[in-house]
């Protein structure tokens, strides 16, 4: 294999952005290899530029990006020195890119068919219009979407976002491209899709043989997908080599620091903590002199790390491994890490919030002339039906569930900016779900706080942090006097760990990890009974991640605080929570304790989503399980079971008809199916760790 | 940076700021312009005596050297700023300079650059005889005023509608967005025009006919900027802390609407400028004898028939298209450097 010609090649390659505050060097001294069908993975946090490398790939770089140095060899050519034709004539036929964002690479005025048809077109001389079609019909039957003859007619914004994105791999397969390139193509996705997405990518690159490039910032996507991984940090690739030696036997810190703080199988937030990375990932202009991921480093040594450039070393009696670490010799990889401070789990106490029955439907009405004369106005749309669980003082509840679920109308209902539909919210005893929060006695508003998901987002940019915080300080009447409040206000930022001067910043001085930061400390200001986390730390990089979902539990520790944790990160979630409610359409699929509901029985929809979580540990098995089609939309959901569209395990007719019982498997494990409990009980687990591990 | 153990990193060094820089902030800025505005205005429409203008004059210059050092990556910005600054120290500073009565008639048909009664014209003379210079230089002072006053107060009440309209919504938003339809359906000239003979003519009417006039497509804007910003994560949780509207729509929507409201405000001054010299230009504005741009362009209409006496006409209309390619370049200069960072 070593004497075959690689499909890409980038040798020391060099990139930079010109500003005008200078030269800002992108990407340092880069390396890759990619052989004939083999796919390779790029990971890393952002701004580490790993997008540059693409971008630079398809020599997309922009008026202020350039190559400084190296080559990018295209077999055996090299890009950098190509016209502009040439390029033209590469790009989309022999090298194909698949972005982000599926809706923001169609066009949505043109049909998928015109869309299609175009890359044969412009890419075959001898290719009409009749052959095109049939290329694009035969391309979309090939990345399994159903009904490709209907999508070929549709304009993109009438297929979901799943469809979508297999529609722009389809034409990036249409040109029987040689090179691959996916830049975080299922970030924009939920996972149960992301899992369907994967599958196609791992089919693809066994049928056409296709090179690829895939981006992500999900090691768990890359053992799912690729052969190689290279490992970015600060413009820099710390460590290249195979998934099985990147994943079992890494030899950089970095890399070990971020396998340390993802919640594998196995972690535990009283027992085993996650290890977050300290510090933050230096701006491009502020790199320090020699190892860049020094200053974050357990193994810095002063003299080694810092004296110059540290050159990529092969790992001796590894092939094709190589680290970017002045000291992987010396380091002793297998020592097991010291465990972070074991804290005693929280003693539950009474019952706080009690969610009981609680339904939430919305009006649409419908005012078009077809409307009025069919008679049909208005409709319901059932965002949420009987929910009905509790969560005591102290205790994290976690919402599980996708887009659509309900699980944002559910935080609006309990907030106060929407009234249920029907039944009950408790909170310490008295009903919230009639009374909108201005209404609600301030010290009820101040008991009941929210922490967002967008970090950009949760802050107003127009205010200083301190304000932000000293507000909500005042507003719950906490403290009035001006110098108490200030104190309260540096109070807090002690605890959410960030400098006292931050006081006095604007939100865009701060980066994303301490924004979210900066949130949490304002949901605490006004000592919450229950506080509603909506995605916390799902926009944040995973180093920060680590660091800010701990922050959070230390906080709620301390203060005996109820959290409701919204999510849909299945791996957080088994880590943090102690409770666990499935959400599917509005409704409850299975509740129950974290144990429970991650071990049989469960509910058809929990097993899925157990396995279209990507888990980024190469001993783990997984029941494959890829659900079909697309989460049904709430203004029109499926009769009977809402699950039944997508159901692996549906029995019949009466999975259609009637909705599902609810069933008590232990105290407070519910689960909402009409399989028989016997059947359910015995289900196989869906995560298996060997032996060993699992004891320990 | 070497190993610093903080979990966060420290704040960076604050350099010395330089005074201009540190005087460079929203709260020193709203009292310049305040020193600079109200002077103005006590003098121009209220008959104060000319020595209220006399902290009006650093004022503006500050403001100008402030411009100058912060805007300093738009030259486009560099050279509105210059504009809008020389016609607002001239409107502060006129009442100072020594200059003929721009009332006064000496000897009609004067040409510029020549002497007559041992005076020397500059700009020559009208067909009445009264200095072309002292009277551009006077007649900048009503339009600025009156120009600036009325685009304000089309601010203020537009900004409230579309604040409202945005904000709360549903019966608000139908009733104010029909009435703003309504009013927009209007040629803007007509409705100035029909405004002016119905009131009739006076700086205050002018008033009245720019705020008909712009408010609704101002409240259009700030509409669309509200229903923006009101779903960000900051103003549901400025809601779920059960703050009033009020508060929400002044602290939490407006500061961060502000950016496209300052260009737009830039660049409407330049219209109503327009409009105001129009309807002086057709008698239904500020009327005679004092200076004023759109009256020395009317009065001049005929005389400049000839061509020997277009600089009658030349004069006033290029002292009004520099005032508002001022605040024009100044806006282009605003909005480019609001994208670039």
């Amino acid at each position: 294999m070593t004497d075959a010609t690689p499909i890409l090649e980038c040798e020391n390659l060099c990139l930079s952005y010109f500003t005008r505050a200078g030269e800002i060097p992108a990407v340092v001294d880069f390396n890759l290899k990619v052989m004939p069908g083999e796919a390779v993975g790029i990971v890393g946090e952002s701004g580490c530029g790993k997008s540059t490398v693409a971008l630079a790939i398809m020599q997309y770089l922009g008026n202020n990006g350039r190559i400084v140095s190296g080559a990018i060899r295209f077999m055996g050519r090299d890009l950098t020195t190509m016209s502009e034709e040439e390029l033209r004539q590469l790009r989309g036929s022999k090298i194909a890119m698949v972005y982000q964002e599926p809706m923001a690479s169609l066009n949505p005025s043109m049909t998928i068919a015109n869309q299609l048809m175009e890359v044969p077109l412009f890419h075959d001389d001898d290719c009409d219009e009749k052959e095109a079609r049939k290329r694009a019909l035969e391309m979309l039957e090939n990345v399994r979407l159903p009904d490709p003859a209907r999508i070929m007619e549709a304009y993109p914004h009438q297929i979901s976002g799943g469809q979508q994105q297999r529609v722009v791999i389809a034409m990036a397969l249409l040109s029987n491209p040689n090179l691959l390139l996916l830049d975080e193509p299922t970030t924009a996705l939920d996972v149960t899709v992301e899992a369907g997405i994967v599958q196609l990518i791992k089919e693809i690159s066994e049928r056409f043989g296709t090179s690829m490039i895939y981006i992500s910032h999900n090691l768990g996507l890359i053992l799912e997908t690729c052969d190689r991984i290279t490992v970015m940090y600060s413009g820099e690739a710390v460590e290249e080599g195979s998934v099985e030696q990147v994943f079992d036997m890494m030899r950089h810190p970095y890399t070990r620091g971020l396998f340390h703080s993802i919640p594998l199988p196995g972690a535990d937030k009283n027992a085993r903590p996650l290890m977050p990375i300290r510090g933050q990932l230096p701006l491009p202009h502020e790199r320090p002199k020699g190892c860049n991921f020094g200053p974050r480093c357990d193994f810095f040594q002063e003299g080694v790390c810092d004296s110059g450039p540290i050159a990529m070393e092969t790992v001796p009696d590894h092939q094709r491994h190589v680290t970017r670490c002045a000291r992987f010799a010396e380091i002793d990889w297998d020592a097991e890490t010291e465990v972070a401070a074991a804290g005693a789990a929280a003693n539950l106490g009474e019952v706080v919030l009690r969610v009981e029955n609680m339904k939430k439907y919305y009006e649409l009405r419908d005012t078009s002339l077809m409307a009025l004369i069919s008679g049909k106005t208005s409709r319901t749309v059932k965002a949420n039906e009987k929910l009905d669980f509790e969560a005591r003082e102290a205790e994290t509840v976690a919402i599980v569930g996708e887009s659509g679920c309900g699980k944002s109308t559910f935080a609006k209902v309990m907030m106060g900016l929407e009234t249920a539909t029907e039944g009950h919210i408790y909170l310490d005893g008295k009903d919230l779900a009639n009374t909108t929060v201005q209404k609600r006695k301030a010290q009820v508003v101040g008991h009941l706080q929210m922490v967002f998901q967008n970090p950009f987002d949760t802050l107003n940019p127009s205010h200083t942090v301190g304000n932000q915080i000293a507000r909500v300080i005042r507003k719950f009447g906490v403290e009035q006097d001006p110098e108490k409040v200030k104190a309260r206000v540096m109070e807090l930022l002690d605890i959410v760990k960030l400098p006292r001067d931050f006081y006095k910043r604007r939100p865009r001085q701060l980066s994303g990890g301490q924004k979210q930061r900066v949130g949490i400390a304002r949901a605490f200001a006004g000592n919450p009974r229950v506080v509603i986390a909506d995605e916390p730390v799902s926009a944040l990089d995973v180093s920060v991640q680590a660091a800010v979902s701990q922050l959070l539990m230390d906080i709620q520790r301390e203060n005996r605080t109820t959290l409701v944790f919204i999510s849909h990160d299945l791996s957080l979630v088994r880590y943090l929570a102690d409770r666990v409610v499935v959400m599917y359409l509005g409704t409850i699929a299975e509740q129950g304790t974290t144990d429970e509901v991650f071990a049989p029985p469960y509910h058809p929809y929990t097993e899925a989503l157990l396995s279209a979580v990507p888990i980024a540990d190469t001993r783990i098995k997984k029941k494959e399980i890829v659900l079909q089609g697309d989460i049904p939309s709430a203004v029109n959901p499926p009769p009977g079971c809402p699950f039944q569209t997508r159901c692996p395990r549906k029995i019949g007719t009466i999975c259609e008809t009637e909705a599902p019982p609810i069933r008590e498997f232990g105290p407070g494990h519910r689960i909402a199916c009409h399989i028989a409990p016997e059947e359910l009980e015995a289900m196989d687990p869906v995560i298996t760790m060997p032996a060993k591990e699992a004891a320990a | 940076m070497a190993s610093v153990a903080a979990p966060t990193p420290g704040s960076p060094d604050v350099p010395t700021v330089p005074l201009m820089v540190r005087l460079a902030q929203p709260r020193i800025l709203i009292v310049l312009a305040a020193l600079t505005w109200l002077p103005l205005v006590a003098y121009v429409m209220f008959d104060a005596s000319r020595l209220v203008l006399l902290p009006a004059i650093p004022s503006v210059l500050l403001l100008w050297a402030l411009a100058m050092l912060n805007w300093r990556e738009s030259t486009v910005a560099l050279i509105g700023a210059t504009l809008v600054c020389f016609w607002l120290l001239i409107a502060v500073s006129v009442p100072f300079l020594p200059l003929v009565d721009p009332n006064q008639p000496v000897q009609p048909f004067v040409k510029p650059f020549s002497e007559a009664r041992d005076q020397f014209f500059w700009l020559g003379t009208d067909f009445r005889g009264r200095d072309m210079l002292s009277r551009a230089l006077w007649g900048c002072q009503r339009v600025i005023v009156w120009g600036v006053t009325a685009t304000a107060t089309a601010y203020v009440i537009g900004t409230t509608l579309g604040l409202i309209a945005g904000y709360l919504a549903g019966w608000w938003d139908e009733l104010i967005s029909f009435i703003g339809n309504v009013i927009l359906s209007f040629p803007v000239m007509v409705l100035f025009i029909v405004i002016l003979t119905y009131f009739g003519p006076s700086g205050f009417n002018i008033i009245v006919a720019v705020t008909f006039a712009s408010a609704p497509a101002i409240m259009r804007i700030v509409r669309g900027l509200t229903l923006d910003i009101k779903t960000r994560d900051y103003v549901f949780a400025a809601q779920t802390r059960g703050e009033k509207p009020f508060y929400i729509m002044v602290v939490e929507l407006l500061p961060n609407a502000r950016g496209p409201i300052i260009v737009d405000a830039c660049l409407r001054l330049g219209y109503t400028t327009v409009a105001i010299t129009t309807l002086t230009f057709l008698g239904l504005g500020l009327q005679p004898p004092d200076p004023d741009w759109g009256l020395m362009i009317k009065e001049a209409a005929s005389s400049a028939l000839l061509f020997q006496f277009s600089y009658m006409l030349l004069v006033p209309a290029l002292s009004v298209s520099s005032l508002i390619l001022g605040f024009n370049l100044l806006a282009d200069g605003l909005r480019e450097m609001s994208l670039r960072d």
